[in-house]
């Protein structure tokens, strides 16, 4: 079980949240060109070793997360919340 | 080295199994081969025969990191089926059965291929119009399928939960050419085969750098030394990213997720075909190893990993789902359970196409079919190497599939690899 540290939960099991998946990709605006889509929605880097990604606390308090973890170990650096002004309201109050 | 036979058994069934020799040589690597595959999985190692044999290419070389048959080749829980609907697919998992059918000849080698039956429950009338609308889609291509009401499935699986499951069972499509074989004997098969035909099988070496001259590939760098290499395939399975970027290729449609699979300990006859149960987010397939053990799986750990073990929330899923549709599994014992990574493609479909690089060739995202997959994948794959082209049959397995707007979405999940079965 990998355990998830949520900045408004605490640390709760992996099963509680569902995952997203690559928090790198960054997506094009409405009207851009079809290439620039087709690289956002089809190709991935696939990252050996430490990847930004996504999870969302569904069974939490339902936010989504952006969290540093290593794909093959599993190890956790760090934990966000996915949403940059909520992430910002955090470190202020910190 | 020998051809194996009924006499040769016997032979050394008198003499002491003493009369066996090595299954394949243990060759250093030369400095240069027309044709290097890397991965002696299923698939590069099929390659590799059928290079030598379609297409009688003689100085080829396969390298693998660890040793054969160590990677998804000998972690898979053995599923050969062809019921398959999209065109593209369809011919090419039929080609698949076809060669299954005859492989242990093809090969000298008792790969164990048990056409058993395929079993795939419904629970609800939707759920049994998709089936026969997928099964009337494979007769389009000549493969035969049927449907079976649910008076002959307890006739032929009696042991199924007809009277208290969640999802009621009320029927199932079945492939009877479908079945299982034993891994690792079909990895063996090709490897000793492709062996006596000249292949050399170099195990231990590692590729850990492509070296290129502008568009082409000119030799790879290895635990083992430098390698020359002509023409160069990638059958790596879940490191598929990783070797593509050693190539300087970037990205790819394709994560890498790890299944995981399990054993019983072993128990007196019990089920005598494959058995597959999927309703909602359940699913589940199980068949019963000449050794008694009951293999079994689900689904993947949901999460992208490159980590050869998994996660307990799924083998808790994975258990309830077995004992919801045979009880009788409840105080069974597991014996072990592993897991694989698997090279998850963007639609649930492979790739086995040109790329870039004027010499270098893909064969790529499996999911968790590829077992089934083996013969065809290396037969084509070996096409397309030596003809530099691809046949008709695999035309849109290639990574550029999805800039033409072509899918090919068995499941139609959509551009999430994890949801691909
Ligand atoms: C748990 C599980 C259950 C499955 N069940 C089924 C099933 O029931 N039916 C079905 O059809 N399919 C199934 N599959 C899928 C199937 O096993 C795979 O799709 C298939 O085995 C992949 O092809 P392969 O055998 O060539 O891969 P592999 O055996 O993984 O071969 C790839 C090889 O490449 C080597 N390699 C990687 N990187 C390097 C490098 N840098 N240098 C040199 N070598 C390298 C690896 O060591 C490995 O040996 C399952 C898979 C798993 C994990
Ligand atoms: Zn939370």
């Amino acid at each position: 079980m990998i355990r998830i540290n949520c900045p408004f939960c605490g640390e709760r099991d992996h099963s509680e949240f569902s995952y997203g998946g690559d928090a790198s990709i960054e997506y094009p605006a409405l009207d851009a060109p079809p290439e620039q889509w087709h690289d956002a929605v089809f190709m991935r880097e696939n990252i050996r070793g430490m990847q930004s990604e996504t999870w969302h606390h569904a069974s939490g308090c339902r936010m989504w997360l952006v969290v540093e973890r290593d794909t093959l170990t599993h190890e956790i650096q760090a934990v966000r919340p996915a949403h940059p002004a909520i992430a910002q309201a955090l470190e202020d109050e910190a | 080295m020998a051809r194996y036979s009924a006499w040769t058994v016997f032979k050394n069934g008198l003499t002491g199994q003493k009369g066996w020799g090595r299954a394949w040589r243990d060759p250093e690597p030369k400095k240069a081969y027309d044709v290097v595959i890397v991965g002696a999985g299923l698939h590069g190692l099929a390659t590799a025969y059928y290079l030598a044999k379609n297409h009688g290419l003689k100085n080829i070389a396969v390298v693998e990191k660890g040793w054969l048959g160590g990677g998804n080749a000998g972690r898979n829980t053995t599923i050969v089926r062809s019921n398959y609907m999209m065109p593209g697919n369809r011919q090419f998992y039929e080609h698949a059965l076809k060669l299954w059918e005859e492989l242990s000849h093809e090969l000298n080698y008792n790969v164990m291929f048990s056409q058993r039956a395929h079993i795939s429950l419904f629970h609800s009338p939707g759920a049994r119009d998709a089936a026969a609308r997928r099964y009337n889609s494979m007769r389009l291509t000549d493969t035969p399928a049927e449907l079976w009401s649910l008076e002959q499935l307890k006739k032929e699986v009696p042991h199924l939960n007809y009277h208290s499951a969640r999802f009621p069972i009320i029927g199932a499509a079945v492939q009877k050419r479908a079945g299982t074989a034993r891994h690792d004997a079909v990895a063996w098969g090709y490897a000793r085969a492709a062996d006596q035909l000249g292949v050399d099988i170099i195990q231990n070496c590692e590729v850990t750098s492509v070296s290129r001259d502008g568009s082409q590939v000119s030799a790879i760098e290895t635990s083992r030394g430098t390698i020359q290499a002509k023409k160069l395939g990638f059958a790596v399975a879940g490191n598929t990213s990783r070797l593509w970027q050693m190539a300087g290729l970037g990205r790819l449609p394709i994560e890498s997720h790890k299944l995981q699979a399990f054993v019983s300990e072993p128990l007196k006859p019990l089920l005598d075909q494959v058995v597959v149960f999927g309703v909602g987010g359940a699913h589940f397939y199980i068949s019963q190893s000449d050794k008694g053990g009951m293999v079994f799986g689900g689904d993947l750990d949901w999460y992208k990993s490159y980590a050869q073990r998994g996660n307990l929330p799924i083998v808790q899923d994975t258990a309830e789902a077995a004992t919801s549709i045979l009880p009788c599994l409840g105080r069974v014992r597991l014996l072990r359970h592993w897991s694989g990574i698997m090279d998850m493609s963007m639609d649930g479909s492979p790739f086995i196409c040109k790329t870039p690089l004027d010499n270098l060739y893909l064969n790529a995202g499996w999911n968790y079919g590829g077992f089934k997959a083996s013969p065809a994948s290396g037969w084509y794959f070996a096409d397309l190497i030596a003809n530099d082209r691809p046949h008709e049959v695999i035309q849109n397995m290639d990574v550029k599939r999805f800039e033409r707007g072509v899918m090919i979405d068995e499941r139609g999940a959509g551009p999430d690899p994890k949801l691909h079965g």
